[in-house]
């Protein structure tokens, strides 16, 4: 690597149902914020990567072209980046190879979703990511491959409703303290499971909302970080990985793309131990039982250990290993491409020790921000330390 | 066309011969793989989903660059550049065969507010650049013909020419306005293909081969993505690409610099228009240029010797790949009837198409 990476600045917009402001607007009040925070002004920065998920949302073909005036990409080198749901935590990944390369010496990192145009309800998108022959025939819904992808988990391992339901217990009471948040509540696993079930076993409040929202990172080469703060958070490891387009061929009870993914970014992070090294981890929630089943890929859990880690309050905000302080993506929302920005965000809040309420107890030195998306196929990962 | 092939048969067939002539296995030996697709061509959302099978890039690290193939050849070299890769894969393709409604499609990238309920050909931006374009520049009508007579007359010597004519440019002024004063004729047609690229750090490359071309500079830029604020006589995002390429490649006086170029030629005016925001033509100069032989195969610097986009077809985000293919074939010597005799240093250029104001540019050499 040419080049040590840090993020020395992060913004993110109100995560909502409905915003009224345009895609283009929400880039740019995320951009603004993540600059101001780094003290620095557009003419600053040399390179810019955006992140945003299906183009069917707003309709918007070559939506990174549409965005640039937003993201700040007007006259500058400027990449869209594209995992599908991993893109929040891989734009950042974008930016990283931008400036770790020695190409740049910063680079604005910005994802950006508008679910809400998409009429009558931002679900039809997912229709379009299924096979046109195989799939589509059967008017899949991605609800569909995730119950069942949470009830083969249940089944390996023989894992309760009742435990993956206090995974949206802990994040939707943990967004209650983001002033971002769409969906933060203090909630009862009775609560949980009392839910209108959508797709057995997946009920109401297993699911994170669909939101609009974007958020945004500045990064610097080391040399350019250390002028600029005295708190740089340094991005020292990234991964990712795609497994087969044929979902249906393997064991949903562990995702092995998540752990490939996790061992790239912890090599190059030089990490041994994941589960003694991570001091807080933002583990992609966008439902609750997958928060448990990621932490297995990233070996923050032993397989099918995740639950009860879960139900002992090891992830809370004063356990041993917080994940999700900031509530995660059931709780603050799942604009889908700013929602792993949003992790990235938190645990650069976290690490700088400016999370306010939601600071962890523990000293955290090195954090970790994990997304995931495709047909069940491609994990992002992100090792940070202050 | 290819309505008998899948894209991913398509995929597969590149990406075999790709790793048969650098000699790696892609499940051994390559650590990046990265896809130039957009949502709306492919008519899936989340297209990187359906890529890693054919492409031997199963349980890898494979993301997918919504951009020109150039930008993802950038992309590779970034990731040599940092450490991550020693060898990285580089894919893009056009199936438009599958595509029912192109216009569209295209017109879907235009401002949802401000331009789409225009319901015309977006090719009338393309009208409206080159009316600027012209008037601006003093370029003639004919010159721009010209471009296209050259470029198709190029193509009849190559295999993958399916555009390939002999015209003349009285052929070209009468066919069909397109967008005016464009002319179908001047206006390139998309076609099926699938483009596969080995990267390999400069170290990995000497073992790999005798055939190695290296990649000295490479620059991308976009400009306003609103067609009213944009100066339409100059492709500015070239002019941004090529000086941060050349910079990269420490070329000082492009003009004269090199063999080979092979630039964006969408529509035929845009082919002069490049050359002149590369510096390879000077100013308004690249009409009288063209008329005068200088950028033909046998001229001073050839330009789209292969017959370009409107000589060979336009593949998409793959269309500048497709001029990095044909530079590299030139470069190594196995450009067969299409060889032009000591070509050592070439630049290649492309542009994202209506309504972008997006392009990149690459210096390669052997």
């Amino acid at each position: 690597m040419k080049n040590r990476v840090a993020i020395v600045g992060a913004g993110m917009t109100l995560f909502r149902r409905r915003m009224l402001e345009s895609p283009k607007e929400l880039s740019f009040e995320a951009t603004r914020m993540a600059l101001d925070s780094a003290g620095l002004e557009l003419k600053d920065i040399q390179s810019v990567v955006s992140g945003s998920a299906p183009d069917a949302f707003d309709g918007m073909h070559m939506k990174g072209e549409y965005l640039l005036d937003g993201t700040g990409g007007i006259g500058k080198p400027n990449q869209r980046v594209y995992v599908g749901g991993g893109t929040g935590v891989f734009t950042p990944i974008g930016g990283w190879w931008n400036v770790a390369s020695g190409m740049y010496d910063t680079c604005l990192c910005v994802a950006e979703e508008k679910m809400s145009p998409l009429h009558p309800h931002p679900q039809y998108a997912f229709w379009s990511i299924f096979d046109q022959i195989l799939e589509r025939p059967l008017g899949t819904t991605l609800l569909w491959i995730f119950s069942l992808e949470m009830r083969r988990y249940m089944h390996k391992y023989g894992i309760k409703e009742e435990e993956i339901a206090s995974v949206a217990v802990k994040n939707k009471g943990n967004a209650v303290d983001h002033p971002c948040a769409q969906l933060g509540a203090k909630i009862t696993v009775e609560d949980v499971m009392n839910s209108e079930p959508i797709c057995w076993p997946v009920k109401r409040l297993d699911v994170s909302p669909p939101s609009d929202g974007a958020a945004a990172v500045v990064l610097a080469s080391e040399k350019v970080a250390k002028k600029l703060t005295d708190q740089p958070v340094w991005l020292d490891g990234v991964g990712w990985t795609l497994d087969s387009t044929h979902w249906t061929n393997r064991d949903l009870a562990y995702p092995e793309y998540v752990e490939k993914a996790a061992w790239m970014a912890y090599k190059m992070a030089g990490i041994k131990k994941p589960r003694k090294e991570i001091d807080i981890a933002e583990v992609y929630d966008p439902f609750d039982y997958k928060e448990l089943h990621h932490m297995e890929g990233l070996q923050l859990a032993g397989k099918g250990e995740a639950p009860q880690m879960a139900v002992d309050g090891v992830t809370q905000r004063d356990g041993d290993l917080p994940v999700c302080p900031s509530g995660g993506l059931l709780g603050v929302g799942n604009p889908i491409a700013a929602a792993g920005m949003m992790k990235i965000c938190e645990v650069f809040w976290q690490l700088r020790g400016e999370a306010g309420k939601r600071q962890v107890k523990k000293d955290a030195r090195t954090g970790l921000a994990q997304a995931w998306g495709d047909l069940m196929q491609v994990g992002t990962v992100a090792v940070m330390r202050s | 066309m290819t309505p008998g092939l899948s894209t991913r048969e398509l995929m597969f067939e590149a990406a075999s011969r790709a790793y048969e002539d650098a000699g790696i296995d892609p499940r051994k030996d390559v650590q990046s793989f990265i896809c130039c697709t957009e949502d709306f061509w492919e008519g899936i959302s989340i297209t990187d989903e359906y890529m890693p099978d054919q492409l031997g890039a199963v349980l890898k690290p494979l993301c997918t660059i919504s951009s020109d193939g150039i930008v993802g050849l950038a992309t590779a070299c970034m990731h040599i550049m940092s450490g991550i890769a020693d060898v990285a894969v580089v894919e893009s393709h056009s199936k438009i065969s599958d595509v029912l409604n192109p216009d569209e499609i295209s017109s879907f990238a235009l401002d949802p507010i401000y331009n789409h309920h225009v319901n015309a050909d977006p090719r009338f931006v393309a009208g409206m650049e080159m009316t600027r374009y012209l008037k601006d520049t003093g370029t003639k009508r004919d010159h721009c013909a010209q471009v296209a007579v050259k470029n198709k007359k190029n193509a009849l010597l190559n295999p993958r020419g399916v555009h390939g004519a002999n015209l003349d440019k009285r052929a070209v002024l009468s066919s069909k306005v397109a967008a005016s004063p464009l002319t179908e004729l001047e206006s390139s047609k998309t076609i099926d293909g699938s483009i596969v690229f080995v990267l390999a750090s400069a170290q990995k490359a000497k073992k790999l081969g005798d055939h190695t071309v290296s990649i000295s500079g490479i620059g991308w830029s976009s400009d306003t993505p609103w067609i009213e604020d944009r100066d339409m006589a100059k492709a500015v995002y070239v002019e941004q690409s090529a000086a941060r390429a050349y910079k990269m490649a420490g070329i000082r006086n492009p003009t004269t610099y090199f063999d080979l170029a092979e630039v964006d030629d969408t529509y035929s005016y845009k082919e002069l228009q490049s050359l002149e925001a590369l510096k390879l033509a000077g100013k308004g100069k690249a009409g009288k240029m063209v008329e005068s032989g200088t950028f033909d195969r046998d001229g001073r610097l050839p330009v789209n010797a292969s017959g370009g986009s409107l000589g060979v077809g336009h593949l998409l985000e793959a269309t500048g790949l497709h001029r990095v293919l044909e530079a590299v074939l030139q470069l190594r010597g196995q450009a067969g009837r299409l060889q032009i005799p000591r070509v050592k240093k070439a630049v290649v250029q492309s542009w994202r198409g209506i309504p972008t104001a997006t392009g990149a540019a690459a210096v390669l050499g052997n």
